[in-house]
């Protein structure tokens, strides 16, 4: 990983960054810039290739071309956990939690990048292991909190309903400590009254420092929040701009708005 | 009785009797405890103490294992490689063996410090095989482990300049103590302390030892699975995509695991060399790794206590129920009368005979039966309990949407 001549101002930029199933070009030379403590949108109807582009920033497609910088150095092609280590973290748009863990153990699965215990630590329960435990239960409690899900905080992820356990995976991912968070349709199947919620949510995490990269269906709903939206479809950059000119694009409302209008 | 009762709860024996894993751990360390006592007093001899010090070899086995297909869901194999490893180990460096071999030295190692060279032997031969495979699928290490464990034994039969091959190593090193008790159990008139302690093969001191070793290995890998690593483990198990994203570097992560796993193996195969004095090939063929494999499943995949119980189970269904079975049924018969079904004729080959050649086809239909019966094992995990609980509900549900499909 090598440094990149730095814009300081933004967190992750990709440049022509192309993946290609076969034939099929999912993700279509892709360019575009996310500054520090935006929310970032990503919208475009289904099969666009907007989660490819999620899966190729955070390591779990190698892209077949282009670059991604992310916080001034080149990442593309790095793995998943070391992307998660310099601070991207993630949810995906089916709910990948770890079914069977309670809620609290999920988040701590969170923090496992930012403990220090070692084999020998935890074989032996050494002290300094033991108050990590103690501590790292707390900051799993506290980002459930954070999220409004503390009273599930014992029940095994699985047994939450729906919209908990997005929340669950939104606390997960910012257990951490990510500097960008993905967000991948995180209101997906929600009603309007939750999707509201989610979106104070995601205010409430962008006034901890973090920026927010969306993606989102519902093309109202990230109008209210983003400074800047990019428009996918056929895996190819068709607009990007703040949300009242993207709205007004001849092709963002013949290939996105066109179609549900 | 109020005075009781307020005893009890503020010892809150209730909840922790709740606690299930508790009360096993507990009624266990109780047996163990009384076990020599209580099987000396009544038979008079040390046999039963020598058994169960025996069972201990398995269970030790058996608890190493459950770290890596309880804990991290890896299938290995191979598990009795790792076993072979540790006893070879201690028995080239602890008999006369590697004086008739090209380097013309024996070498007499301290037993105490062979159990660590054991296990450190073990988990760099864990980590080396398990370096290039862990990348790849799950299936692979599957393979890979049974090859490894056919190609240990075959290695130390073949190698047999240095290991003696099919001769085995004998007259192994035993352990000893700068002091231990002794007492009426062997052989003493009184409870006194002895110096310079040799185990000599005594059946108790054996006992003891092993007790300690399974406590020590039990509370490691207690504390292990409640630990970072731990929960890491059980993340990958669940879902290894949404483990790496969360920052789990899934390769090192399973790596450990069996590394760890193959150390205990290393562990137990150095208190075997010593305990039963002789090291063979044959002692630690597939059916080894299997057996160990059926004790983690039996008992329930993921908890300590079940696999403890488990390899107690299957040890004592192996050693005693089965290998007893036919004199057994031969007396049986003989007191009700039937005598005359222990004689062959024909094709009939007398009943102690026939339980002699079924006892495998036996063993084979018991564990059919009990996985059916109870396929989360005898103790499971809560977690292994709730898995299973939810794929047949699953099953039943996309039975149901079949059924309103069609
Ligand atoms: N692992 C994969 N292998 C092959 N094709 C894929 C894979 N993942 C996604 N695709 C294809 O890439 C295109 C973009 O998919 P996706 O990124 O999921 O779209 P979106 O998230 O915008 O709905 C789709 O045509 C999809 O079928
Ligand atoms: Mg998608």
């Amino acid at each position: 990983m090598s440094e990149a001549p730095a814009d300081r101002d933004s967190i992750l930029e990709l440049t022509e960054l192309t993946k290609r199933f076969g034939g099929l070009l999912a993700v279509d030379s892709v360019s575009l810039q996310i500054k520090r403590g935006e929310v970032f949108a990503l919208i475009g109807p289904n099969g666009a290739g907007k989660t490819t582009l999620f899966n190729s920033v955070t390591g779990m497609f190698r892209p077949t071309s282009g670059r991604v910088v992310f916080d001034g150095r080149v990442i593309t092609g790095s793995k998943p956990h070391e992307v998660a280590r310099l601070g991207i973290a993630r949810t995906f748009q089916n709910i990948r939690l770890f079914d069977f863990m309670t809620a609290v153990d999920n988040v701590k699965v969170g923090r496992h990048v930012r403990m220090k215990a070692k084999v020998w630590d935890s074989l032996f329960k050494l002290p300094r292991e033991r108050h990590e435990e103690e501590r790292v239960t707390e900051e799993a409690m506290e980002l459930l909190r954070f999220v409004g899900i503390a009273r599930f905080a014992n029940h095994y992820a699985r047994n939450l309903p729906y919209g908990q356990q997005r929340r669950l995976e939104i606390a997960r991912a910012l257990a951490t400590e990510p500097k960008l968070l993905l967000l991948d349709e995180p209101a997906a199947g929600f009603t309007p009254q939750e999707k509201v919620e989610l979106m104070e949510l995601v205010r409430k995490i962008l006034t901890r420092g973090i920026t927010v990269f969306l993606i989102e269906h519902d093309m109202k709903l990230v109008m209210g929040i983003s400074e800047r939206i990019v428009v996918l479809d056929h895996g190819e950059k068709i607009a990007e701009g703040p949300p009242e000119e993207v709205r007004k694009d001849r092709r963002v409302i013949e290939a996105y708005l066109g179609k549900s209008a | 009785m109020p005075a009781a009762r307020s005893l009890w709860s503020r010892l809150h024996l209730r909840e922790r009797i709740r606690d299930r894993d508790t009360a096993v751990y507990g009624v266990l360390l109780i047996v163990a405890l009384v076990w020599p006592m209580a099987t000396i007093f009544a038979t008079g001899d040390t046999f039963l103490t020598s058994q169960a010090a025996h069972a201990g070899t398995w269970v030790l086995l058996a608890v190493g294992l459950n770290v890596v297909v309880g804990f991290a869901g890896l299938l290995d194999l191979g598990y009795a490689a790792f076993f072979a490893i540790g006893a070879y180990s201690y028995a080239l460096f602890a008999s006369f063996q590697l004086a008739s071999s090209p380097l013309h030295h024996a070498y007499h190692l301290p037993f105490w410090l062979m159990l660590f060279v054991g296990m450190f032997v073990a988990a760099a031969f864990g980590a080396i095989l398990g370096f290039p495979t862990l990348r790849l699928r799950g299936d692979y290490l599957a393979i890979v482990t049974l090859g490894f464990g056919e190609i240990v034994p075959q290695l130390f039969l073949n190698l047999d300049q240095w290991t003696g091959g099919i001769n085995a190593i004998g007259s192994i090193d035993q352990p000893s103590l700068p002091a231990w008790i002794t007492g009426p159990w062997a052989g003493a008139n009184d409870i006194a302390i002895v110096r310079d302690f040799n185990f000599s093969f005594d059946p108790v001191a054996y006992y003891v030892l092993i007790v300690i070793l399974i406590i020590g290995a039990v509370i490691l890998v207690n504390n292990l699975h409640r630990s970072r690593l731990g929960r890491a483990w059980m993340a990958i198990r669940e879902d290894e995509v949404a483990a790496a994203a969360m920052g789990i570097n899934t390769v090192t992560t399973k790596l450990l695991a069996f590394a760890i796993g193959a150390s205990f193996s290393g562990f137990a195969g150095a208190y075997y060399g010593a305990s039963f004095g002789l090291v063979s090939p044959d002692s630690f063929l597939f059916v080894v790794s299997v057996t160990v494999l059926v004790m983690v499943v039996l008992g329930g995949m993921g908890n300590i206590a079940g696999v403890i119980i488990g390899a107690i189970a299957i040890y004592f269904l192996l050693n005693s129920v089965l290998s007893s079975l036919p004199a057994n049924l031969q007396s049986l018969s003989n007191a009700i009368g039937l005598g005359w079904l222990n004689n062959s004729n024909g094709a009939w080959p007398g009943l102690s005979e026939l339980a002699q050649r079924l006892q495998f086809l036996l063993y084979g239909l018991i564990l059919v039966l009990m996985m059916l019966l109870r396929p989360q094992g005898i103790f499971p995990s809560r977690i292994r309990e709730q898995e299973l609980k939810h794929a047949v509900a699953t099953e039943e549900e996309t039975v149901v949407e079949q059924a309103h499909a069609s």
